[in-house]
């Protein structure tokens, strides 16, 4: 006689139990991200003033994973619409998700100058060195030779330019006593969410808080599992995983 | 809340960007978000300067693309919140406003029109007529008051608000430099002491109740994957907003009734058209005005009706016919000949109008 063992998924309180399977692609490392926020925001029990911004681009397939309160907006303007939102209700602890073409090309604008002026929100820039949804063009932090669709024989930085290093970006132009920026990889997922735990206690405390996450792309990098996490660690080699600021408190 | 200013009837000598903001506190405005640009700043600069009376909120942005995002994230936290643009950054805050028409999201904005393409004159035009009414892509669905002097600016800007909140279209007070900066006396009043209560805002995030207890998380989407869902959603949007338009839909006639020779005219132009009417009447020509106030959506059955019983129509306008194309669409099957005074960019007076319909009253002899 065969016995079915059930076991129930062991998902944060603040994930989506209805949505059933992810709808990134297998191997994606949005899912991983999106877990360990989910993660922090149980642990600091905000779920209930939590506002969740997704961008255009992968970003957009998180429009209802998370059980918060979720507004999908469009490409590069989820900061702004967050920033929006917490300007209205300062109560809120806003969370602005995105992509690097979201967060460093086409929203650039909006991440520099939420920065500066401090918005008490958290700012996430999925780091996959691509433009997925699109097909897998070069971005802002496509590593030098790296074959993308748009630079089928490799990133020549003599034409483009170096890849943009986000963290370092944000920390240098960030309020050292009240923002809180990292870099931080789904290689190592308790980090993540202890590093999320951090931006969110920021937020809490009126700061304004930014996490680089350093992801993976096997569909589009066309990599197996190995060659995948192979890839990640020399991301992890070329854009430092680190605390750039913490601010006292968190 | 915010305080509200003006508690009783008020006769002030003000700009009409002034106007527009006193209007948005007395429609209960709770934010504003913006960004410089002629010639609508002073918008704004009342806003501010009114911030320690009235409690209400400001946050100068980016860009016009942050400014009309960021009011996209004010209402959705539930706040009667606005903006105001002109020109280039009109072209740009189209984005969200787009975003706006797709997510049904109540968003209030002033378009005072400046010249154009592009930087071109910072003054006064009426070449964002088309942009402001149809800029976004898709099929979206707006409502536009086009405003003829200060005491427009006051009542429509009011209107605004309810009109956006009640059927959930962005909805926009279409004025231009002229008017933003030019100075005449308007009587501020209180809504209530007309009869108006401000339709009551809602939260579309955060709203009342526990997530996972009272109610369930909200998601709220800007995307759809199947061609068919998408288009489903906008035959709802299509009819709701056939099903408001008869209710929203505003026109004012002047002496149209037996006008031979029918001028048809929106903002300030129509105020010019009116003077003209009169010097008009004096010399024995029949002329009348038909002025659109809804220029979205149009009037469509008394426009026909006032077309049909005219022999000549003039459209005339600070632009290159931008009304007259909306309109000679809802003209179709109607054959009453046109002739134009088109000024791109520039201020049509009434002389120019008495001499155009002048000369067609006596090529009609």
């Amino acid at each position: 006689m065969s016995e079915i063992l059930t076991m129930p998924p062991n998902l944060p309180d603040a994930q989506n139990a209805e949505v059933g399977a992810s709808k990134f692609c297998p191997g994606c490392g949005h899912g991983i991200t999106l877990k360990a926020l989910a993660k922090a925001v149980d642990e600091l029990g905000i779920k209930q003033k939590t506002v969740f911004g997704c961008d255009i681009g992968c970003s957009l397939l998180a429009w209802n994973y998370m059980d918060l309160d979720t507004v999908q907006t469009h490409h590069g303007r989820t900061t702004p619409v967050i920033y929006g939102f917490t300007r209205a209700n300062p109560e809120a602890i806003g969370i602005a998700y995105m992509g690097d073409g979201g967060g460093l090309a086409i929203g650039a604008q909006h991440l520099v100058n939420a920065t500066v002026r401090g918005e008490r929100m958290l700012i996430i820039v999925v780091n996959n060195t691509n433009y997925g949804m699109t097909g897998g063009q070069m971005s802002p932090t496509t590593m030098p030779g790296q074959k993308t669709e748009t630079t089928p024989y490799g990133r020549d930085c003599s034409v483009t330019g170096k890849p943009a290093k986000a963290a370092e970006m944000v920390a240098a132009i960030a309020d050292p006593q009240k923002s809180f920026v990292a870099r931080s990889s789904v290689s190592n997922m308790m980090k993540l969410k202890q590093t999320f735990v951090k931006a969110l206690k920021n937020v809490e405390n009126g700061g304004f808080s930014f996490v680089e996450v350093l992801s993976i792309c096997p569909l589009n990098w066309r990599t197996n599992n190995v060659d995948t996490f192979g890839r990640l660690a020399q991301m992890e080699e070329f854009f430092e995983v680190k605390e750039f600021l913490v601010p006292e408190g968190v | 809340m915010v305080n509200k200013l003006i508690k009783e009837d008020t006769k002030m000598f003000l700009t009409g960007n002034e106007v527009l903001a006193y209007a948005a506190n007395s429609a209960e405005a709770e934010f504003m978000y913006g960004y410089p640009i002629t010639p609508q700043n002073e918008i704004m600069h009342t806003w501010c300067k009114l911030l320690p009376k009235t409690g209400a909120g400001f946050l100068q942005t980016e860009d016009e693309i942050s400014a009309g995002f960021s009011t996209i994230g004010g209402i959705l936290a539930g706040k009667r919140a606005f903006t105001a643009t002109a020109g280039p950054g009109n072209v740009i805050m189209q984005d969200a406003q787009s975003m706006a028409e797709m997510m049904r999201i109540p968003f209030v904005c002033a378009v005072m029109q400046r010249g154009g393409p592009s930087t071109a004159t910072v003054i006064y035009a009426q070449q964002e007529t088309r942009l402001t009414c149809f800029g976004g892509n898709g099929e979206g669905f707006r409502i536009v008051y086009s405003t003829a002097g200060h005491q427009d600016l006051y009542d429509y800007m009011i209107k605004a608000f309810n009109t956006a909140w009640k059927y959930r279209f962005p909805t926009y007070v279409l004025a231009d430099g002229y008017q933003g900066k030019m100075r005449e006396p308007v009587v501020l009043y209180d809504p209530a002491s007309r009869g108006i209560s401000m339709v009551p805002t809602t939260k579309a995030l955060l709203a009342e109740g526990q997530i996972g207890v009272d109610r369930k998380s909200a998601h709220l989407r800007n995307t759809y994957n199947m061609e068919e869902e998408l288009m489903g959603v906008l035959e709802g949007y299509k009819a709701d907003y056939e099903k408001m338009s008869e209710e929203v839909q505003e026109w004012e006639e002047y002496k149209a009734e037996d006008a031979e020779i029918l001028v048809i005219a929106h903002g300030i132009v129509a105020r010019s058209a009116r003077t003209a009417i009169d010097e008009l009447r004096e010399k024995g020509i029949k002329a009348g005005l038909f002025r659109p106030i809804t220029i979205r959506p149009l009037a469509v059955k008394p426009l026909r009706a006032a077309v049909s019983r005219a022999k000549q129509i003039l459209f005339t306008e600070s632009a290159n016919g931008q009304l007259a194309q909306m309109v000679l669409e809802k003209l179709y099957g109607l054959n009453t000949p046109y002739s134009t005074l088109f000024k791109m960019g520039v201020g049509v007076t009434g002389d120019d109008i008495v001499n155009k319909v002048e000369s067609m009253a006596a090529a009609a002899v």
